[in-house]
């Protein structure tokens, strides 16, 4: 467990990053959370669980591999999901503002620590 | 937005004499659906079987569907009733090459060329045929070029809003394709897999934005390690996807989409 705070950790140090999370990628339910107050955990983990799903599909179906990065990009922010390892997804919310390259570096650097 | 099919499909019904079925059934076509096609065309040719586009809709709905002898035999027809049409001659030469016999497209390319002479596409197919009939390789390429681009739907030659062509498609909102085709790293056409796949996922995307208090969703991305896909609404009720190669960075990916989302929307305007 020592891990999984300081995986999470790593990524919520980055500038304008609202939360992170651990997901169970095929039920949506959250293993982990660092999230800021307001954030409702259980729906970031169930809505990014679900969209990294449609996202998988589609990409294997255009004869992709398996993404790395699935990414939604809105008015106010940004959700990141980076697969972690057996049916975990780590996922990160983010402010229109924030460090999106450095986010993307520190949660596929987590989930490899992770995975690991 | 208007749909067009549904449009053109009440016309049809309110005056089923009107030469309206074969712009239906070009967009029937154009949006992947040849049963329906067919079913418009077959109904155009025993209504009019004296008109020679009549024959020509048929003849390029059986060709979709790779009825090769049936789509010979209407666009023979089609040259009965009018001697020199470029479609047939242009149709029947593209027949040729697909059967592999360039030397027996060549006469329909020079007839349709006679016909279109100001034509630059056919007249760069019928040099590169002549001087290069012997040649496998070159024979690909001219069939390439002689191969009859489907009609488009109108306003549709427009819809060229991007460095690559054959990179983007507009779906819409139940998943079905409006315009553009996307191409797998191997080349095979999966435009109607990723939009099956994509059914829902304007609406998934909004409420998961909404939900997360972000406001209104601008795109999604997927990136793998052989290309990035990336998702995003041009208009509420269309998605635009693009399909690139992975050496193209995301960043650069984000600014061709909102290029082309801006395209999309100009050729939405134009076409309702």
């Amino acid at each position: 467990m020592k891990n999984l705070g300081e995986a999470l950790e790593r990524v919520t140090r980055v500038a304008g990053i609202r939360g992170a999370m651990l997901v169970a990628e095929s039920d949506g339910l959250v293993v982990a959370e660092a999230l800021a107050e307001g954030l409702d955990g259980a729906a970031v983990a169930a809505l990014a669980a679900s969209l990294t799903l449609r996202l998988r599909r589609t990409a294997i179906s255009a004869g992709l591999a398996v993404p790395q990065v699935v990414q939604l990009r809105a008015e106010r922010g940004t959700v990141l999901c980076v697969p972690a390892g057996d049916d975990l997804l780590l996922v990160a919310v983010a402010e229109r503002d924030a460090n999106l390259g450095l986010a993307r570096l520190e949660l596929r650097q987590a989930a490899a620590q992770l995975g690991s | 937005m208007t749909d067009p099919i549904r449009e053109l499909t009440a016309q049809l019904a309110s005056d089923p004499q009107s030469l309206v079925f074969l712009e239906l059934g070009e967009a029937l076509r154009n949006r992947g659906q040849p049963a329906a096609a067919y079913k418009v065309a077959r109904m155009g040719v025993n209504r009019y079987p004296e008109l020679a586009a009549s024959h020509d809709l048929l003849a390029r709905v059986l060709a979709d569907q790779g009825d090769r002898h049936a789509a010979a035999e209407a666009w023979r027809r089609v040259l009965e009733l009018s001697p020199g049409h470029t479609g047939a001659n242009k149709g029947l030469a593209f027949l040729a090459f697909r059967a592999g016999d360039p030397e027996g497209a060549l006469p329909f390319l020079e007839a349709a060329l006679g016909a279109a002479p100001d034509d630059e596409g056919l007249a760069a197919a019928v040099q590169r045929v002549r001087t290069a009939l012997d040649g496998a390789a070159a024979r690909a390429a001219a069939a390439a070029a002689a191969e009859p681009a489907p009609t488009p739907l109108r306003g549709a030659e427009g819809f060229e809003p991007f460095e690559d062509a054959r990179g983007v498609v507009l779906l819409d909102a139940q998943g079905l394709r409006l315009a553009g085709t996307l191409e797998a790293p191997d080349g095979t056409d999966v435009s109607d897999a990723l939009a099956a796949h994509l059914q829902g996922v304007s609406r998934e995307a909004s409420r998961a934005a909404r939900l997360l208090d972000l406001g209104a969703w601008e795109g999604v991305t997927a990136e793998s390690a052989d290309g990035h896909l990336m998702v995003l609404p041009p208009t509420q009720s269309t998605v635009l996807v693009l399909l690139r190669d992975a050496r193209v960075p995301v960043g650069r990916l984000g600014l061709i989409a909102e290029q082309a989302a801006r395209a999309a929307r100009n050729w939405l305007e134009r076409l309702a």
